[in-house]
C-alpha cells in the first residue's frame, strides 16, 4: 500500500515520490480503507434496523403469554368416574370453530389407581380432562367405550383408560387439562403433559417425548405456564 | 424454416442530415418505414441492452452430440413453475387467507367464478406435475452423471430448489383450509416439533405460537407466495446462469472422439 501513487502521472523522475493519494504522515490507515470499513458500517447498522425488527415481529409469537381462561363444560353430576364425556372447548379465540378442541372428561376413579403403585392414586372429588390431541402427531384421537382405550385414526395408536401408551408410534401419555370445580361446575384450564408414569410437566408438542433427560431435549415453550 | 429476423452487429448511428433511410424516415416511404418498424424498434432496445448478443449467445449455444429428449425436463420444470406462478396469482385475487373465511373463499372461486374450478385444477394438479418433472430432473441428471465436475455448484442450486419446491407443496397443502389441509398440516408441523433441542422452536415458528391460530393461515400464505417463489425465481436465474456458462453434458453412451489415452495423458498434462 505504502508505495501506491508512485507511478502517479506527473511524478517526475529522479525526484523523492509524493506521498500515496490520501495519506497524512505517520497515518496507519489511509482514507480509502477508512471509508470502506465506515461505509460498510453504516450499510450495516440500516440492514440491521430492517432486519432484526422483522425478525423479532416473526417470532413473536413464541414468546406470547397463553394462559387459556377457565372453561365451565358441564356440572358435576355429568361427570361418571366410570366411562369419559367428550365435550368441545375452545383452544383458540375468536377463529371459529378452528380454535375448537375436544378433551374427554370423567371423575376421578380411586379404584382404577388403587392397586397399583405405577399412578398417582385418584379421588373421586377430582375430574379427568384428557386432550384428544394424540402425542404422535396431533391427530385426533376419540374414546372407544367396548375397547376402553383411546384410538388414533391416523397412524394407530393406542391409549388405555387413564390415557397412558400402551401401543403404536406415540412417545407419551395423551396431555390433559387443569380442571376445578366452581359452584357445581366443572372448569377447563390449561394444558398440561404428562410423563409415562402419569406426573404432570409443562406442556409439549405432540411428538416431543416427555420425562428425565428429554425435558432438555425438548425444552417447553418459554411461555407454558407450569404444571398442577 | 424461416429465417429469423433479427437485428445485425452494433453499428455507430449515422450523424443527423446524412441518414437516407430509417431514424426520421427522411426520404423513405411510410411503407418503407412501416416494414422497418420491428427491426428498427428491437434495433433501438438492442442498441442500448447489447441484449442481442446475449440471447444469440444462449439460445444457439451448442449442445453436445446425443442431447435428446431427457435433457427437456429441466424446461418442463421451468414451464410447470411458470404456469404456477400465473395461475397463483389469479387465485390469489379471490383468495381470502383468514381461517374463517379461507374455504368459504376456496368454494367460491371453485364454483362461482367464471373457469374458476378450471384455475384451481390447474394450479392443484399442476403442483403435482412439476415435483414429478423436477424428480425426473433430478433423476436425469444423477443417471447421466451431470452432476460432476464442474457442474457440482449446479447440483447443489437443484437440490435447493427441489426442497424450495416441497416447501411450496407444504404450504399451499394448508391454504384451502379443509378438514384434510387442517389436520395434513397438523401432522406436518408436530413432525417438525420432533428435532430435538431446536425442533419445538421451529414448530412454534411455523404455527406462530402453540395451536393451530388466526396467523398460521397468513403466515404459511406469505412464505407459499411471496418468501419461496421469490427464492425459487432467483436460484432458476442462478442454476440456468450456471447451464449456459458450463454447458450440458453428452448422456453417458456417447463415446468420446478420441481414444481413451490420448485423453487421459491430456487430462494429466
Amino acid at each position: 500500500m505504502a508505495d501506491e501513487g508512485n507511478d502517479k502521472q506527473g511524478a517526475p523522475k529522479g525526484l523523492p515520490s509524493p506521498d500515496p493519494a490520501g495519506y497524512f504522515e505517520g497515518e496507519s490507515m489511509n482514507r480509502r480503507a477508512a471509508f470502506t470499513i465506515g461505509v460498510q458500517a453504516i450499510g450495516g447498522l440500516a440492514g440491521a434496523a430492517i432486519v432484526l425488527p422483522a425478525i423479532g415481529f416473526a417470532a413473536a409469537p413464541l414468546f406470547e403469554e397463553e394462559d387459556q381462561p377457565w372453561q365451565a363444560v358441564g356440572s358435576t353430576s355429568d361427570f361418571t368416574p366410570d366411562t369419559y364425556q367428550a365435550v368441545v372447548i375452545t383452544a383458540v379465540e375468536d377463529i371459529g370453530e378452528t380454535g375448537k378442541t375436544t378433551a374427554f372428561i370423567r371423575q376421578g376413579n380411586p379404584t382404577i389407581t388403587a392397586n397399583q403403585t405405577k399412578y398417582p392414586p385418584e379421588t373421586s372429588d377430582e375430574y379427568i380432562a384428557i386432550s384428544t390431541r394424540c402425542a404422535h402427531l396431533g391427530c385426533p384421537v376419540n374414546f372407544v367405550q367396548a375397547a376402553g382405550n383411546f384410538i388414533c385414526p391416523c397412524h394407530g395408536g393406542v391409549y388405555g383408560f387413564l390415557g397412558e401408551r400402551i401401543g403404536g408410534p406415540p412417545v407419551r401419555p395423551l396431555d390433559r387439562f387443569q380442571t376445578r370445580v366452581v359452584n357445581g361446575q366443572v372448569e377447563v384450564g390449561n394444558r398440561f403433559s404428562v410423563t409415562n408414569s402419569l406426573d404432570p410437566v409443562r406442556a409439549r408438542d405432540p411428538g416431543e417425548f416427555t420425562g428425565g433427560v428429554w425435558e432438555y431435549l425438548y425444552p417447553p415453550r418459554p411461555s407454558v405456564p407450569p404444571p398442577p | 424454416m424461416p429465417k429469423i429476423p433479427r437485428p445485425g452487429p452494433l453499428s455507430r448511428p449515422a450523424p443527423p442530415g446524412e441518414r437516407v433511410n430509417g431514424g426520421n424516415g427522411n426520404g423513405a416511404s411510410p411503407v418503407d418505414v412501416a416494414k422497418d418498424a420491428g427491426a428498427d424498434t428491437l434495433g433501438w432496445i438492442d442498441e442500448r441492452t447489447g441484449g442481442s448478443s446475449f440471447l444469440t449467445g444462449m439460445l444457439y449455444r451448442k449442445v453436445p452430440k446425443g442431447t435428446n429428449w431427457f435433457y427437456t425436463l429441466g424446461s418442463a420444470t421451468l414451464f410447470a413453475f411458470t404456469f404456477q406462478a400465473l395461475t397463483g396469482v389469479f387465485l390469489a385475487m379471490y383468495y381470502t387467507p383468514s381461517p374463517t373465511q379461507a374455504y368459504g373463499s376456496i368454494t367460491h372461486l371453485t364454483n362461482d367464478v367464471w373457469m374458476g374450478e378450471f384455475v384451481r385444477g390447474m394450479h392443484k394438479w399442476g403442483a403435482t406435475v412439476m415435483i414429478v418433472c423436477i424428480f425426473l430432473h433430478m433423476g436425469r441428471t444423477f443417471f447421466f452423471g451431470a452432476y460432476k465436475y464442474p457442474r457440482e455448484l449446479n447440483w447443489v442450486i437443484g437440490v435447493v430448489l427441489i426442497i424450495l419446491t416441497l416447501v411450496m407443496g407444504l404450504t399451499g397443502y394448508l391454504l384451502p383450509f379443509d378438514q384434510r389441509s387442517y389436520w395434513a398440516t397438523i401432522v406436518a408441523n408436530n413432525i417438525t416439533g420432533t428435532g430435538p433441542v431446536v425442533g419445538p422452536y421451529l414448530a412454534d415458528f411455523l404455527r406462530a405460537g402453540p395451536e393451530i391460530g388466526a396467523t398460521t393461515l397468513a403466515r404459511f400464505y406469505a412464505i407459499h407466495m411471496l418468501l419461496v417463489p421469490g427464492l425459487i425465481i432467483a436460484l432458476i436465474g442462478a442454476h440456468l446462469y450456471l447451464v449456459v456458462k458450463l454447458g450440458t453434458t453428452a448422456p453417458p453412451w456417447m463415446k468420446a472422439a478420441r481414444p481413451k489415452a490420448a485423453a487421459r495423458k491430456e487430462e494429466v498434462g
